[in-house]
This record gives C-alpha cells, sequence and structure tokens, in this order.
C-alpha cells in the first residue's frame, strides 16, 4: 500500500511536497489513517487502489491505538495461519476483509456485513498476536514503544518507566489487554475504558516477555544500588559504587536486563514515622518491590526460593540486625533523614558487613557455576544491541507451569527465533 | 453555582466549601466541617502558609465582605484553595475526618487500583511530602502497599499537601478491621461493620490515635503472614517462566518469606 501510495504522490506536480512527506512516513505509522485519508481525497478518482487498507482503518480506530500493522505478507503466508481457521468463523470471508480482497459473487450468503466484521477483528487479532512475535513486528512494536504509544505505569516509583501491552491468555474472549511494566514486573489495567474492548489474546502472554528479551537495553536490570548520599569511609565500597555508577550500566549477565532499574521502594510513615512491621497495618509488601543492591545479592537465593547458607556469617548479621531492633522502644531509624529510612533495607546489610562489601567490589563479573549463562564468552559484557541476533540465547528457567495448549503451534508459527532453545537452568 | 434558581438549593450554593467540593477536579477532597475551622487552634501556624489569610479564612467560611476587587478575587481563591487544602490535611487525621475519608472510601472515590491482582482494591489518596507546592497527590493501594499517580489529569495536579503523607497509614491503624486481604475480591460488608464499631468507640475517645488500646482491641487476628496469600504476575514465554524475572522473584519471595518467619517469632514471643 505505502509503496503505491509514494508512487502515486511521485505524480504530484507541486504544492503536494508536505502530504508526500506524510504519505513515506505512513509505511511504518500507526498514524495511517489521518495521512491516508487526506490522500484519499486528493487522488480517489485517479488511484482507487491507493486508499484505506482494511489494517490501517483498523489499527486507526479509537482504543486499537496498542495494535501495529501487520504486513498483508504475513497474512497470506497460510503458514502462519496454521489453526486459525477453526477459531474464526466466516474465515474466508474475514480473510478476503482483511486483506482488502474484492469478495465474490456467493457473497451474498452472508446475513449481515457486521458477523463477517467480528470475525476479520478476531482474525487479525489472533494474526497480531503471532505477528508481533517475528522480527518485524517485534521492530514494529518497539517503535510504538519507544514513542511512549503504550503508555508509562501508573506505580510513583517506576517513575514513568514505559510499558507495553499484555494478555492474561492467548486464547480470545477471556480478558481484555494489561499493560506490563519491565520495571515491577507487574500487569495493570489500561488508564482509558477505551481498550476494555480489546481482547487481550491479540497480544498473548508471549509478547511483552519475548520483547525485553529481544531488546536487553531496554529492560530494567533485577538489582539496584540506591545512591548513596553519605559515602562511608570505606574505600571499598566507593569503588564497587563506582562501577554501578558508571554512566554505562552494565548487568554482568549479558542475558539479562541491560538498563538500570528504579528501585525505590514505598514507606509507609505517620508523622514522619515509619509505621513499624510489628504494627498489624505493617508493612507486609514491600518485598514485591524490591531489588537486591548486587548480581551477588541476588544469588543468595537459591532455585527452590531459599536463602544459600542459612547459616552462614551473612545471614547471622543479617538476624543479629533484626533481633536487635524489637528489644528497643523506639526504632532507631526512625529519627534519621528520609534517604536513610528509604534505603534501611540496603544500609542496614552494607554498614553492618564489611566483608559482604568487600565482595561486592571484587565480585561483579563473577558467576556463581550455576548461574553461568550458556555460551557466555568474556567479550559479551557489553550490552548488545538490538535486536539480537543470538535471539534463540534466552534463558527460561522454572518449570513449564500451564504450557498452553497450542505451543507447539505457536513456535513453529513464530518462526523467526531461529531455533528457540528454551534453557532449564 | 448553576443551581441558584431553584430555591431550596440556596444555601448549598452559598458556602464556599459546598462549591469548592462539587467543582470538578476536586472529588478528593472531603467536608471539613465549619466547627473545626472555626477552632484557631487547628489552624495554628497557617497563618504563615497563606498569603491573605485573614481573607481567605473568611472567604471560606463565607464572611467575606463583597466589597472585594475582582482582580484580588482570583489571588483571594488560590489562596483559599491553598488554606482549604491545608486544613483538610489536618482535618482527615482527626477521628471525625477519618470516618468522612472512610465513607468516600468505601464509595471508591479515589478510584481503584489499577494493579490487575489487586482487584480494583479502592485506593486512598497520600501525599509524598507535607509541605505544599512540592508533590501531587498519589493513590495508596492498602492491598499492594504501594503508590500510583491518578489517571486524571485534573487529579494529577492536586497538591499532596492537601492530604499529608500519614492520612492512609493512620486510617488502617485506627480501623485495622479494614485492612484489605492481599487475595480475594474485594468485600466490604464483611469487615466493615467491626470498623465502624470501632471507630465509634474512637469517636468518644477523641484523639488519642496512637495509645496502644488500639491493638489490644482487635487482638483475635494476625496480619503476620498475610503477605503469604498476594497474587503475583509470573511473566512467562511459552509458558516458561523468564530466567532473571524468575529469579527475582524468587528472591522476593525469600526477603518476604523472612519477614514472615520474623513477625511469627514476634508473635510467639508475646
Amino acid at each position: 500500500m505505502s509503496r503505491k501510495a509514494q508512487a502515486s504522490s511521485l505524480e504530484t506536480p507541486q504544492g503536494e511536497i508536505e502530504e508526500e512527506e506524510v504519505v513515506s512516513a505512513t509505511g511504518e505509522g500507526d498514524d495511517a489513517m489521518e495521512d491516508v485519508e487526506g490522500q484519499e481525497e486528493g487522488y480517489s478518482s485517479s488511484t482507487p487502489t491507493s486508499t484505506l487498507t482494511w489494517i490501517s482503518w483498523f489499527c486507526s480506530l479509537p482504543g486499537h491505538e496498542y495494535f501495529c500493522e501487520v504486513s498483508e505478507d504475513f497474512i497470506e503466508d497460510d503458514f502462519n495461519l496454521t489453526g486459525l481457521n477453526v477459531m474464526v468463523p466466516f474465515w474466508k470471508e474475514a480473510m478476503e476483509m482483511v486483506l482488502d480482497v474484492e469478495p465474490d459473487e456467493d457473497a451474498s450468503k452472508i446475513p449481515d456485513v457486521s458477523i463477517v466484521e467480528a470475525s476479520a477483528e478476531l482474525l487479525y487479532g489472533l494474526v497480531h498476536q503471532r505477528y508481533i512475535l517475528t522480527r518485524a513486528g517485534l521492530q514494529a512494536m518497539v517503535d510504538k514503544y519507544e514513542a511512549g504509544t503504550f503508555g508509562t505505569c501508573p506505580r510513583v516509583h517506576c517513575k514513568g518507566c514505559y510499558i507495553v501491552p499484555c494478555g492474561r491468555s492467548d486464547l480470545p474472549g477471556l480478558d481484555t489487554v494489561k499493560l506490563f511494566c519491565p520495571n515491577c514486573n507487574d500487569i495493570y489495567t489500561p488508564p482509558s475504558s477505551r481498550f476494555q474492548g480489546v481482547d487481550g489474546a491479540f497480544f498473548g502472554t508471549t509478547f511483552a516477555h519475548l520483547f525485553f528479551q529481544s531488546y536487553r537495553e531496554l529492560a530494567p536490570a533485577p538489582f539496584w544500588k540506591p545512591p548513596s548520599p553519605s559515602q562511608s569511609s570505606e574505600s571499598l565500597r566507593s569503588s564497587a559504587s563506582s562501577s554501578s555508577h558508571a554512566p554505562a550500566f552494565v548487568n554482568p549477565n549479558p542475558h539479562g536486563g541491560q538498563k538500570r532499574a528504579e528501585g525505590r521502594v514505598y514507606t509507609a510513615k505517620i508523622y514522619g514515622f515509619k509505621v513499624s512491621e510489628r504494627a498489624k497495618s505493617g508493612p507486609r509488601m514491600q518485598w514485591m518491590r524490591m531489588r537486591p543492591r548486587s548480581p551477588e545479592e541476588l544469588d543468595m537465593v537459591d532455585w527452590r526460593g531459599r536463602w544459600i547458607d542459612d547459616d552462614d556469617d551473612y545471614d547471622d548479621d543479617e538476624e543479629e540486625v533484626d533481633e536487635d531492633r524489637p528489644m528497643e522502644d523506639f526504632d532507631p531509624d526512625a529519627a534519621e533523614d528520609d534517604d536513610e529510612e528509604e534505603e534501611e533495607e540496603e544500609e542496614e546489610a552494607a554498614g553492618t558487613n564489611g566483608r559482604k562489601v568487600g565482595h561486592v567490589a571484587d565480585a561483579s563479573p563473577r558467576f556463581p557455576t550455576s548461574m553461568r549463562p550458556p555460551s557466555s564468552s568474556p567479550a559479551t559484557s557489553a550490552p548488545p544491541r538490538t535486536p539480537r541476533d543470538d535471539l534463540s540465547h534466552f534463558t527460561v528457567s522454572g518449570v513449564p507451569v500451564t504450557l498452553p495448549g497450542v505451543t507447539g503451534s505457536k513456535l513453529k508459527v513464530v518462526r523467526q527465533p531461529r531455533g528457540v532453545t528454551a534453557e532449564v537452568c | 453555582m448553576e443551581d441558584a434558581s431553584t430555591g431550596s438549593d440556596s444555601d448549598y450554593s452559598n458556602s464556599w466549601i459546598s462549591w469548592f467540593l462539587s467543582s470538578k477536579g476536586n472529588e478528593y477532597f472531603c467536608e471539613v466541617e465549619e466547627d473545626y475551622i472555626l477552632d484557631r487552634f487547628n489552624l495554628t501556624g497557617l497563618n504563615t502558609e497563606v498569603q491573605h489569610y485573614s481573607q481567605a479564612l473568611d472567604l471560606i467560611t463565607d464572611n467575606l465582605d463583597d466589597e472585594i476587587q475582582d482582580e484580588f478575587r482570583g489571588t483571594l481563591d488560590v489562596q483559599a484553595r491553598l488554606l482549604y487544602g491545608l486544613i483538610h490535611a489536618r482535618w482527615i487525621v482527626t477521628a471525625r475526618g477519618l470516618a468522612k475519608m472512610l465513607e468516600k472510601y468505601k464509595k471508591a472515590d479515589f478510584g481503584r487500583c489499577p494493579r490487575v491482582l489487586c482487584q480494583s482494591q479502592p485506593l486512598l489518596p497520600v501525599g509524598l511530602t507535607d509541605v505544599p507546592y512540592e508533590k501531587s497527590v498519589k493513590l495508596y493501594c492498602g492491598r499492594c502497599e504501594d503508590i500510583y499517580s491518578p489517571k486524571s489529569s485534573r487529579h494529577g495536579s492536586i497538591d499532596g499537601a492537601y492530604f499529608g503523607t500519614s492520612f492512609p497509614h493512620l486510617l488502617f491503624l485506627v480501623y485495622p478491621n479494614l485492612i484489605p486481604p492481599k487475595s480475594g475480591p474485594v468485600d466490604f460488608s464483611a469487615n466493615m461493620r467491626a470498623g465502624d464499631v470501632e471507630g465509634g468507640r474512637r469517636n468518644r475517645r477523641g484523639r488519642e490515635d496512637q495509645d496502644p488500646p488500639a491493638d489490644s482491641m482487635t487482638e483475635g487476628f494476625s496480619t503476620a503472614a498475610a503477605a503469604l496469600k498476594a497474587d503475583r504476575y509470573r511473566p512467562r514465554i511459552f509458558g516458561f517462566q523468564v530466567h532473571e524475572i524468575a529469579k527475582l522473584q524468587r528472591w522476593q519471595e525469600a526477603v518476604r518469606d523472612r519477614q514472615i518467619a520474623r513477625l511469627e517469632q514476634l508473635e510467639e514471643n508475646v
């Protein structure tokens, strides 16, 4: 379509320069509608083929801002549609509508166009779910992502992190679209009700995560070091922090998120005093937003979710600190300034444990053998540029719980991660 | 204002506070009782925060002369809003103020948590600072214990100091029965009655918010292990968990389990 549009705009004599620019932008843009419409007025008589395609029209409807335009080549390849024909009624008619093919003579057997429209929407949505997992689809979505089309995380301490659409099911008709924030790894309801008519299956459960696996520099790292206002006397510590505070943030795990995370956690206070966890109304959920300060600390929990070396020095120290505090009448942190209170968790461990700090200093590029990523060479410490060619390297861990029934066909359909190797650690 | 024609509403339209509360964007505010405003003790120190303090106070309490020039009205209106907001911040942490805000909370006047797994838990307004003109109002979810930005920009521009940093936490301290469960649908009817009874008791006792009997009245239940029930979202690619996120989540859950162990040990000792 865009090719046609551009060709016709070349014929324009003059005074249409602005439009020409606009037209050339429609190729990848999601604003296709206005542009093409404007163009339609000018050319409709001479070039009827350059009118708005069904796909552009569909993607420009209010509430459909999250959709990207699936290329017609992708839809025309039957392999990509494997299994969809049983899910979409009036398959042939829906295909014709989506691809703007003139309907056959016997189209009169369809009682109502709106039925076909619903089918076409379902067909497009399901194809869209598959398309956005391909390289081209991911690229189309990253353009929208970086333009902020999907909005920002409503959570205050995510500081406006961009979010991506996400389904809770791969089967249509179960739930509406949600938004996934890579910083807090949580899902949110879209702020506007116009998205409540959009099926989450049209984005699928996988896309959001494959997206951040493919564009590692957009994914926040799992650890976060609070900016320390008071550099403590230990020089070890400052050298350790200088590495993590360097302008170029590096996650030693080359397959991990390469963006600096926003790690602040909200602390409830009454008249400036932290609410003690011993109160019934005290904090119970801060863990859900907390991050370890370093990759090493992340490794202190094993695959079963238990602390490694439970009777080791570190944990002893930690527990001593915890046991000390209930003895006192007042929270010793209460009088300190805000910053220190917020980073209390971090200060606690760092301040009381010199050994730990030294650990951070010398060990940053080291992996414990248990989590050495596959095929990691020393050269991969620099964050790779998108889209990574070795997409096949994303590491997946854990048990494949609730493996969707369609997985097999979907893996095939996606085609693009050349030989996905799902590694179970 | 617009109802001025109907005789029955004349009282309503005359009151500055009613006008303020009914105007668009001010849905988060509750009505500060006139007695509270008229007690000068409650306004201690506000005269240094608000310009044209006495006229602004007169405007709020509908005692302002009509001879004010129009251009001055504009600035005075701004100051009156500031004054009302600062009084509001003090009012909603009193026993009666809490009760009024509780009614709004039950009606979900402050919106619902955008986090999907909080199942539309109603929110409470909170400030990040008690100093005006610094941070806009945020919304606190008692279920995930996190803060969110208001959806609408007209709420996003309200000053957070008009609600203060303490309000939602004081509310749950005073009404521990209202602490939302960490899972399951929102259900006020079950525990609300107990909360109301207790609220009435508090009213008579006045403003002794922090004293220990608050806990002894609700000795019966424990929230030590509440976090175990919290639902989490687990990112998956083709059904498989994503390694780094899964690892972070295991770490977070280990932190949670350590806190629960700590709290349960504390309870045993008591």
